[in-house]
């Protein structure tokens, strides 16, 4: 029977994965806030709808870095940058004539100019994706076309990242400052973004382009790009003896994960009350690398279920132990980069059923990969032994 | 308008005021296989990289069919049609060697295309042909990590031929292979040779005696130092001096 299904999958991956996606997002849908409010936990939904817009970056860093092995540290930006877009907008939402009440306090009379497109819903939509995207495409264009890699990219990344949070944080009269927007109390479409209806779009769209960005990524990485991106990134100048310019490519995957990255940020700041610079934070971007990693890189599951698992138990911990949960999650982050290096997927689809096997005390022989799955030489095995 | 494959002129390469290569000229007409020894330090892997457009020539120009090569990327030149196989194999590892042949025969290699273009059916056949001539169809689909040396070093071979490229670039082909894989990649070097024209660079005296069919160059400090066939290179005193030095060994 086993075997049947098996048998069936193989042949038709596709269809069973799509399926199978589709039962995992209807879980989540329906079944996850269900079983939340059932057990009186409510504000977890809003959290969890969070950590799925949060898994959207987790794939563009899984993008970039597990699949194109290109170490970005700086995608806090293209995230802050998306939640501004959107929050910009929820701020306009005023009667005619009125401007956001922090300008007021700065004593600013009139809208800058930048903010004027964003009256328009469409505009600032297109925002959330495309600034990002340009942002990441330019800046990659520069540097891969100059063949700047590793760790001197990683830090041009912060370098960018830290420019953007300085002039974010100083220009109170542009964009207030260190405060950032609040986007609760502002209105969409005449109801308040912190209502209850509001916030229960927002976690079936989270849901929905959690998807996309899946399907999207699956994509990317499944045809012959994807195999060109795993080649860029175990031997670069190898692919350009082949006839391929990798900058192209590098451009194209780095503004690919910024724009998930915006779209991440938009959802994020609607569902959690605001957007500010904070999110600039170096931290920040180095724990979005943490989720892929405890995950597992180049697994594009694997960094949804690292970002959703990461914080779900850092807000678990960091309730049940205020005074040392820091302790508990630098534990997690170690064991994973000691002991499974390719984070949690990784290791299941490497060595983790074969060790669960030999725990149980069903081991069984490995030599070479192809001929321990070889029907017949499982028929020597079995038969030939004695 | 010369009929040349490959024409090198005054080639100097120097790295720190090192002279890696030193006014070298060399040329090459279409459909021959050049074999091409010296020893260590002689300035072998220099060469390649200067027509491959790892390096650029100090002075001096290198010309493919007629056109200069230089401050051409490497993607350009591979793409006009020279392949370059490394010393050391240099395949995707995580992939498996039928998704590296068709990546380096993949025809279009512009970012939209290798996205959105639907693969040639011939490319499949093309394939599996490829797989079949490099002796590696049983383990098409695992990934090639698991290959040994030697089928690494076929592989990249076959990876150099999907690209069907016009002159072939091979740098030391045999290095760590047992005799009967050195007879192998040799037989498939002057199968290839048929079709293509093919630069070999090697050390293995073994070896070269079997492929050098026609000319062979000796490489010393950077320049040529004689060329010939191999008897006559062989018995060259210049020869003997500089590079084989235990001479008698030649002569089994």
């Amino acid at each position: 029977m086993l075997r049947a299904i098996k048998g069936q999958i193989q042949k038709r991956p596709r269809l069973f994965e799509g399926i199978g996606v589709v039962a995992i997002a209807l879980l989540i849908l329906f079944a996850a806030p269900a079983i939340l409010t059932a057990m009186g936990q409510e504000f977890r939904v809003n959290m969890l709808g969070r950590f799925l817009a949060l898994a959207i970056v987790a794939l563009g860093i899984d993008l970039i870095w597990g699949y194109t092995g290109i170490l970005s540290l700086g995608h806090g930006l293209f995230f802050t940058l998306g939640g501004y877009a959107l929050a910009m907008h929820l701020k306009l939402q005023l009667p005619e004539g009125e401007l956001p009440e922090f300008f007021t306090l700065y004593g600013v009379k009139e809208l800058p100019w930048f903010w004027k497109p964003f009256h328009s819903f469409p505009f600032s939509l297109a925002a959330t994706i495309f600034v990002p995207m340009l942002i990441a495409a330019l800046l990659g264009y520069l540097v891969f076309r100059n063949r700047i890699r590793g760790v001197y990219f990683s830090i041009l990344t912060q370098a960018a990242l830290i420019v953007f949070f300085n002039f974010f944080n100083s220009q109170q009269k542009l964009i207030n400052g260190t405060n950032g927007l609040k986007t609760d109390t502002a209105k969409i479409f005449d109801v308040y973004v912190g209502s209850d209806d509001v916030q229960r779009i927002l976690y079936i769209l989270s849901v929905v382009f959690l998807i996309l960005a899946y399907c999207l990524s699956r994509w990317l990485t499944s045809g012959r790009l994807g195999r060109l991106l795993i080649a860029i990134r175990d031997d670069e100048s190898r692919v350009r003896f082949s006839g391929y310019d990798p900058t192209g490519f590098k451009v194209l995957v780095f503004a690919v994960s910024a724009g998930l990255a915006g779209i991440a940020g938009a959802l994020y700041a609607a569902q959690s009350g605001g957007i500010s610079p904070k999110t600039m934070d170096i931290a920040f971007s180095i724990e979005m690398v943490i989720w892929v990693a405890v995950g597992g890189r180049a697994s594009l599951v694997g960094a949804i279920l690292g970002a959703i698992l990461v914080n779900f138990s850092k807000s678990i911990l960091s309730e049940q132990f205020p005074q040392v949960w820091l302790f508990f999650l630098g534990g997690l982050f170690l064991t994973v980069v000691t002991v499974l290096p390719d984070g949690f997927v990784g290791w299941l689809r490497t060595q983790g059923v074969d060790q669960v096997r030999s725990l149980l005390g069903r081991r069984r022989l490995l030599t070479y990969p192809s001929l321990a799955e070889d029907p017949e030489v499982e028929y020597e095995r079995q038969n030939l032994r004695n | 308008m010369s009929a040349k494959i490959l024409e090198i002129e005054d080639l100097t390469v120097s790295f720190d005021g090192f002279k890696a290569l030193n006014q070298l000229n060399f040329s090459m007409e279409p459909g021959e296989l050049r074999v091409i020894i010296g020893p260590n330090g002689a300035g072998k892997t220099t060469f390649l990289d200067v027509i491959t457009g790892k390096v650029q020539p100090t002075i001096g120009s290198a010309r493919f069919k007629g056109k200069n090569l230089k401050a051409l990327s490497e993607h350009q030149i591979c793409r006009l049609g020279i392949g370059r196989k490394f010393q050391t194999p240099r395949i995707f590892l995580k992939l498996t060697p039928r998704e590296n042949l068709s990546l380096s025969g993949n025809r279009y290699k512009g970012v939209f295309s290798t996205l959105l273009n639907k693969r040639p059916t011939g490319e499949q056949q093309t394939i599996s042909g490829l797989l079949e001539t490099v002796g590696l169809t049983p383990k098409a689909d695992i990934p090639a990590e698991l290959l040994s040396h030697g089928e690494k070093q076929r592989l990249e071979i076959g990876m150099l031929v999907a690209q069907s490229p016009d002159l072939l670039l091979v740098d030391e082909p045999v290095a760590g292979l047992t005799d009967e894989e050195t007879e192998n990649v040799g037989n498939l070097l002057l199968t290839l040779a048929e079709s293509h024209s093919i630069i070999v660079i090697e050390h293995d005296m073994e070896f070269v005696r079997q492929i050098a069919r026609q000319q062979v160059t000796v490489l010393h400090q950077g320049s040529v130092l004689c060329e010939g066939k191999m008897n006559d290179v062989q018995n060259d005193p210049r020869v003997i001096e500089v590079y084989l030095g235990e001479a008698p060994s030649m002569d089994e």
